[in-house]
Formats: structure tokens, sequence, C-alpha cells
């Protein structure tokens, strides 16, 4: 996921408390400003973690110790 | 017919009948495969019908009370099997089935076990609301446990890739039909749980006969969903389509694809959101800025900003009548000492020993120094000094005359 370990779910929990916060009002403009920013840059992030994702599809199946490892999915015939 | 036998009445007969047919044991709970035919439905709620097959036929009726709870509508042609018991209606002097239960046949065994799995579960609280985990919002890992070759799984992966392609999915291939499905279908549920794969398990298969979907009803699935900690979706067949799983499940799915669709957002909506959540930024910030501006020009109103000199002058003018005040104030708090001053020292005059010398008084002194008080503190002799208005004296004691004190 990029030079960020944080989830989609991560960034949208922090852009709506960001949202919550600044329209609630009684924010120095200051950190207003800043919040602003912040948010901005999640909005940014997150529509780019859409543009670029790809659904990543695996087979899961149980190893020699019952484990399970991920193979190439190939649909069966 | 001998003359000695004994004569009937045509209801004691048919009375004979009904108690002879009532205390057989088969007819008393009997299951009958046939064809519906007249099949009427009367005013009072009451269905009348004959079941048929190649050789015969017989009359059944159903009465309004096992009438209502029939999951399909009777048609004549469809075979069915009828449940209840054989008895005699004396009226008419002919015997009936009276049938409580009648279901397509077919399905017939299925459907019972179906309805028996289901009141069992339903009793031990495998449905009940309460169980219900909520699905995650946005899932990481998705786990299918599905067929590896139908239709559903393709279907499924489109849906997700379409809608959230964020997250992971884990297919577990299993045998959705035959006799080793139930157990391939619960072992996979089980061993996701095991090794905590997934977010969410997303288990079905696409639409068939209702044997073909009868590994979602059997009851080892059930329990695997029903003990898994993983929320389980059941997504099987086609909309009609009801199995235990759906019952058992989270969330019950009308298809695979549908399955799909619920356990993931759809990124056009989180598009749309993040737009919607940059507009209410956005008005927010204008609002605060809006706000502050106004703030801003009711502070810059004020006379000290408006004009900072006139403020300073103010400020001078107020330093300088202080100044004036704190000056007067010293001046009076000295004028106040100095009387205070003048008073005590004209006091002291007048206790001054010189003012009382003045009026013709001496002292006497011994030569230590220390007054002399009476005339046993001095000896023959003894030098003493004596003060007087104007000058002093050293003189001798030539004489002492003692006095009693007390006297």
């Amino acid at each position: 996921m990029g030079e960020t370990s944080q989830t989609f779910e991560q960034l949208i929990t922090r852009l709506d408390a960001i949202v919550k916060q600044m329209e609630q009002g009684n924010v120095p403009l200051e950190q207003a400003l800043a919040l602003f920013k912040e948010g901005t840059e999640l909005v940014q992030k997150c529509s780019g973690m859409l543009d670029s994702a790809e659904l990543q599809v695996v087979r899961l199946m149980k190893s020699a110790d019952g484990s399970p490892a991920e193979t190439e999915f190939v649909r069966d015939e | 017919m001998s003359v000695e036998n004994k004569i009937y009445e045509v209801s004691q007969i048919n009375e004979y009948i009904k108690s002879m047919l009532d205390s057989d044991e088969l007819l008393g709970s009997v299951c009958v495969r046939g064809e519906l035919s007249n099949y009427k439905i009367y005013p009072s709620g009451h269905h009348y019908f004959t079941m048929k097959d190649a050789e015969g036929s017989l009359r059944c009726v159903m009465f309004r009370g096992n009438a209502l709870r029939l999951r399909f509508r009777p048609e004549n042609g469809m075979k069915v099997l009828a449940m209840g018991r054989v008895t005699v209606f004396p009226r008419d002097g002919a015997y009936q089935l009276y049938c409580t239960e009648l279901s397509p046949d077919g399905v017939g065994d299925l459907y019972v076990a179906f309805e028996q799995l289901k009141q069992k579960l339903a009793a031990e609280g495998l449905f009940s609301p309460e169980r219900k985990k909520p699905l995650p919002v946005y899932p990481h890992r998705i786990a299918i446990i599905t067929s590896g070759a139908g239709a559903a799984v393709m279907d499924m992966l489109r849906i997700l890739g379409k809608r959230y392609p964020l997250s992971k999915v884990m297919i577990l291939p299993v045998r959705v039909q035959g006799a080793e499905a139930p157990a391939e279908i619960a072992g996979a549920i089980r061993y996701a749980n095991r090794w905590k794969i997934a977010d969410v398990i997303l288990t079905g298969r696409g639409g068939g006969s209702m044997e073909d979907l009868w590994a979602f009803n059997d009851e080892r699935v059930a329990r695997a969903i029903f003990e898994s900690d993983i929320p389980v979706v059941s997504a099987v067949g086609h909309e009609p389509d009801v199995t235990i799983s759906d019952f058992v499940a989270d969330l019950r799915a009308a298809t695979p694809s549908n399955g799909a669709e619920l356990v993931t957002p759809d990124q056009n909506d989180l598009r749309a959101q993040l737009l919607h959540d940059q507009a209410r930024m956005g008005t927010a910030m204008n609002r605060l800025i809006k706000s502050s501006r106004q703030t801003l020009s009711a502070l810059s109103s004020k006379r000290v900003l408006q004009s900072p000199v006139n403020y300073l002058e103010d400020k001078r003018m107020q330093l300088d009548y202080s100044h004036k005040q704190l000056i007067a104030a010293s001046r009076q708090l000295l004028a106040n000492k100095r009387q205070g001053f003048i008073r005590l020292t004209s006091a002291l005059d007048a206790m001054s020993p010189l003012k009382v010398l003045g009026r013709g008084y001496s002292i006497v002194k011994g030569e230590s120094g220390s007054v002399i008080q009476s005339a046993s503190e001095v000896s023959l002799g003894q030098r003493i000094h004596v003060r007087m208005r104007q000058g002093s004296l050293v003189a001798a004691v030539e004489q002492i005359q003692e006095e009693n004190s007390d006297g």
C-alpha cells in the first residue's frame, strides 16, 4: 500500500473526524487551516488508493503443517 | 342372510365402519402420494379435493386451520404428498383422507427434513438476531468458500473488483454439492476461523434444484456458520431459494453476486463521499474565515486600533493626572507628620526635668550618678552632686536627719 502502512479505513476514519471537528466550529483559525490541509491530503490519498487498487485474489491451500498457503487462483475446469 | 341376523340401521353400520377404521394404526397417520384433481376451496376456508393415481381415487378434505399453513398453491394435476388420517364421514357413508399437511411430491422428503432442522435450530437459538455479528465496513480480507469451478466465484470476483479493489480475496475451494460437500464447507469455515484468514466470509453457490443446494441445509454447515467468529454471509442460489445457512448466517444474500455487494462498500459511493467531505471542509473553512473576519472588524472598530496616537495621549494624560495626585498626597502626608512631631515635642517639653528645676527644685545625685531619694542612702562626709536650674555643686554631707519614710 505504498509509503504508508495506514489502511484505507484508518484514513477514512481520520477524515471523518476532521470534517466533524471543523463543522463543530469552535476551532481556532490556525488549527482549522491545519485540519483543512490534513483533510484535503487525506481525500487525495484515499482517491489515489482507489485509483491504483487492483483486487488481489489468491487461492488458499492447506500446507503440510496445516497452515494456510497462498497460491495463484486459476478457475477450476 | 338368515332371519336370526340382527338388523342394523344405516347410521349404525356407518358408525361401526368408522370405529373399525379409527382403530386401525396405519390409517390413523398415513402419507399418501397422488395427483390432485377437482381441487375446491369453500367459503368456509376448507379445501376439498381428490387424489388419484392410475388405478383409483381418494376423496380428501383439508380444514381451514391446516390449509392456512400451506406453503404452496395446490393445483389440479400436481403431484403431491398428503399427510393425515383416513376415516368415515358418516353422513355420506364415504371414507376420506382428513389431510393435515400437503407438500409437492419430489421434494417431499427434503422438505420435511428442512422443516425439522429449521425448527430444531431455531429452538436452540441459532437464528436469533442478537447473535448476528456486524460486517466490517471496509474489509481487508474476504474469504470466499465455494466451488472453484462454478460461475458463482467468477461473479463474486467481478463484483468485488468493481466495488472495492482494496481488499484481498482468499478463495477456499470446496465441493458445494454431493455427499462430501457439507463436511468440506463446514471444514473450510472452521479452518478460516482457526487461522483468522479473513474479516468476513462469503459462502454459497449458484442456483440449482433443491437437491443441488442441499449442502447449505446441512446441520454441520449451519453449526460451523453459527460458531464462526468471523461474520458469515450466506449467498446461495437465486432470490427465492432459502436455505438453513441463510437463517443462521449473519447476513443473507439473495445470490452470490448480491453477497459480494453486501460485504463491500462501493468505490463510487466512496469517491462521492470523499468529494462530499472535501466540500464540507471547504464550507466549514469558509465559515470559520468569515466569522474570524467579523471578529477582526469588531475589534478594529475600537478607538485604540483606529487611532493609536489618541490612545497614547489619553494614557499620557491619565499618567500626568496620577502623577499630580501622587505629589499632592505625599505633601499632605508630610504635613501631617510634621504637625504630629510638634505636638509630641511640646508634650515632651512639659515633662522635662529642666522645667521642674525652673520652679526652684534641685536634683541630688551620689558619686555613682544615681539620684538620692532618701537621707539613709548617704553617709557623713560623702560627696554629693546637686543640680539646680542654673549650675551645679559638689558638696559634702555634714549632718543626716532620717525621717520615717512611712511617716
